[in-house]
């Protein structure tokens, strides 16, 4: 028997019980939806989170103080005030740090702001000029603080829209004082809303001059970050280096296990969140490959049941000359070819899934959460749910090609 | 020139404890274009004997040759092709695939077959011609009566233009009129285009359309005679 009559012959074996054979596949198609819809949504997840960390810029680099703890009893990882002013004066020196663009100190802190009667908890980010820049911010009312500001040490914030809302309510903020940490502050700017589902959330934030923040509000020397631009994204790399070898200089270190300071570039932070991301992903995908396993358990069944509800068939087509072969790849087939559709209507019915959930996410959490189609997952989940045909349908196949003719034609 | 000789044809079943005979040694010859009934109470071994004839079964012993074939030594695939090539079978219960065509169920074989695939529409159209059905060539099995479903099966069992037709209890489920229309068309494919027939019935009347009757007994060769007033071709019930 040629292929064509194989499959065929095996089509027409599916469509005699339509209602039997869509049943099923429903393991099947469970199964090949839910991995389509994991892998898809993870995907998004992941295009999510490292379209924010790249937002800051791939030639971005972040100085953190302490290194990364080795053990839980590296208790001197912490150097939390290991950044000072000397390590700026240090990295601006265009011998130490060729690729620099631009350099920015930034402290961070928590404080309570008060308008009249209104108070609201912010949390207070001092930073340069820069800031504006990097992070992509655009003030809706009123200007970004300037470099004279930073220089001056002047009383002047830019506020997120959270803290607009709670302080001001309706009323223009330009120009008027707040009180943070019992300090006046003159608003300069407004920030427009960020959303939600930012990695970076500037809504309940108040910006202001590093200067201003050290020196008369927390009264530190010390800084929480330092953030970097080089001048490409090639020199990030190099830049790195270069910064991890100035501050080792300026701090005395000369074994890099001892570093008091973690140089993390963008893309550190990209390919750790992503091997996180598609960790977690593959885990859900290990746990909806059980759905699979369990539905080809399922073909096996019903497909067992079928071999003894046409042993009179399989009796006839052996009498008049079907060879072990031809049965056998008949129902071979036949379970391959219901896998497979079950396998084609799942990665359908996921990724249309992962497509409204996409819609849904985007416009009810305000993040621009992207919809993915997951072509190694259609690809994975075809190839897959064959698999499980071949695999779970070989055993009846093999019971079928196995029976004598009388045998097959006596039965009732 | 026989087309089948066997000799001391032997068919045994075990269950594991004990053995059960069904064929104890039978010998006989049958001639290329003779139309040969075997007759036998039930448990006679007639079932049994027709089996092995017809390549469906192995025997325990003896020797089996099929248009001068050795077959007592074929592998199962190349029995299977051997069935197909040169045996038509004709069903006591039809047979007929649920929910397939006439045309589908008669280009059955050739699925299986050497035939190439552009001539099995023309080859099953004119076997189920020659049996009277070619207005019913579309409809379903659900549709047809007894007879018409048993005319299809010998439409399917003529469409490989086989050299021997064995027929189990072809009338068995028929009523009378629809028998003789069976039994008068099975007879004219021997008389007209030669085909060597072998029948198993325990109707007399169905048996004497044949030239020659084998009567078995308790797995053994009771009687074999010629047909002396041998029932014809009733062309009546042939349209």
């Amino acid at each position: 028997m040629n292929i064509r009559h194989t499959f065929k012959t095996s089509f027409t074996g599916l469509t005699t019980n339509r209602s039997r054979s869509a049943l099923t596949i429903l393991g099947i198609v469970i199964g090949i939806t839910a991995i389509m819809l994991v892998i898809s949504l993870g995907g998004g997840a992941q295009a999510l989170i490292l379209g924010q960390v790249q937002g800051l810029g791939t030639n971005t680099i972040a100085i953190i103080p302490g290194r990364e703890p080795t053990g839980p009893s590296d208790v001197s990882a912490l150097y939390s005030d290991s950044l000072k002013q000397k390590d700026i004066i240090a990295l601006q020196n265009k011998a130490n740090v060729p690729g620099l663009k631009s350099i920015m100190p930034t402290v961070f802190s928590g404080g309570t702001s008060a308008y009249d009667v209104n108070a609201y908890q912010v949390s207070i980010f001092g930073a340069t000029e820069h800031l504006a820049d990097i992070f992509d911010l655009h003030p809706d009312r009123g200007e970004f603080f300037t470099m004279d500001d930073v220089l001056s040490r002047n009383d002047v914030t830019v506020i997120g829209s959270k803290v607009v809302e709670h302080l001001f309510g309706n009323d223009n903020p330009i120009g008027q004082k707040i009180k943070i940490k019992g300090r006046n502050f003159k608003v300069v700017g407004t920030l427009p809303s960020t959303g939600g589902g930012s990695l970076f959330n500037f809504d309940n934030m108040t910006l202001m001059p590093y200067t201003t923040a050290q020196d008369y509000l927390l009264g530190i020397k010390y800084f929480s970050r330092i953030i970097i631009q080089t001048q490409t994204d090639e020199q990030v790399p190099s830049a790195s280096a270069d910064i991890a070898q100035t501050l080792r200089d300026s701090h005395n270190i000369t074994d890099p296990a001892k570093d008091d300071f973690t140089v993390q570039t963008q893309q550190d932070l990209a390919n750790r969140l992503g091997t996180i991301t598609s960790a977690l992903t593959w885990f859900l995908v290990a746990v909806a490959s059980i759905a699979l396993f369990v539905g080809g358990v399922g073909i096996m069944n019903i497909m067992l049941v079928s071999v003894t509800e046409r042993t009179r068939e399989i009796g006839l087509r052996k009498a008049l000359g079907a060879t072990d072969r031809d049965i056998l790849s008949q129902f071979l087939l036949e379970a391959v070819l219901l896998t497979a559709i079950g396998g084609l209507v799942g990665i359908i019915l996921g990724a249309s899934l992962a497509f409204i959930i996409a819609i849904g996410l985007s416009k009810g959490l305000g993040v621009n959460w992207q919809f993915i189609f997951p072509w190694s997952g259609a690809i994975l989940g075809l190839g897959v749910s064959a698999l499980i045909g071949l695999v779970f349908g070989g055993y009846p196949a093999k019971q079928a090609a196995k029976k004598s003719p009388i045998e097959a034609l006596r039965y009732e | 020139m026989n087309i089948i000789e066997v000799k001391n044809l032997k068919k045994a079943y075990h269950d594991g404890v004990t053995e059960t005979v069904a064929l104890s040694g039978v010998s006989f010859s049958v001639r290329k274009g003779e139309f040969v009934a075997i007759m036998g109470p039930s448990g006679s071994g007639k079932s049994t004997l027709l089996h092995l004839l017809g390549l469906l079964d192995i025997p325990t012993s003896g020797h089996y040759s099929f248009n001068g074939k050795t077959v007592t030594s074929y592998s199962s695939d190349d029995l299977a092709r051997l069935r197909n090539k040169e045996i038509g079978f004709v069903f006591q219960s039809f047979n007929l695939l649920a929910r397939t065509t006439v045309l589908e169920n008669v280009k059955l074989p050739l699925v299986y077959s050497e035939v190439p695939e552009h001539e099995w529409n023309e080859r099953a159209t004119k076997a189920i011609e020659a049996v009277g059905l070619g207005h019913r060539i579309g409809h379903y099995q659900a549709e047809l009566s007894g007879g018409e479903r048993q005319r299809v099966a010998i439409a399917r069992a003529l469409v490989t233009d086989p050299e021997v037709i064995f027929a189990d209890e072809p009338t068995g489920n028929l009523d009378s009129k629809s028998g003789k229309n069976v039994m008068s068309i099975i007879q004219k494919l021997n008389q007209i285009d030669g085909k060597t027939v072998v029948l198993i019935t325990h109707e007399t009347s169905t048996a004497e359309h044949a030239e020659r009757i084998i009567r078995l007994m308790d797995g053994e060769i009771e009687s074999d005679t010629k047909v002396k007033n041998r029932l014809s071709v009733d062309d009546e019930y042939v349209k």
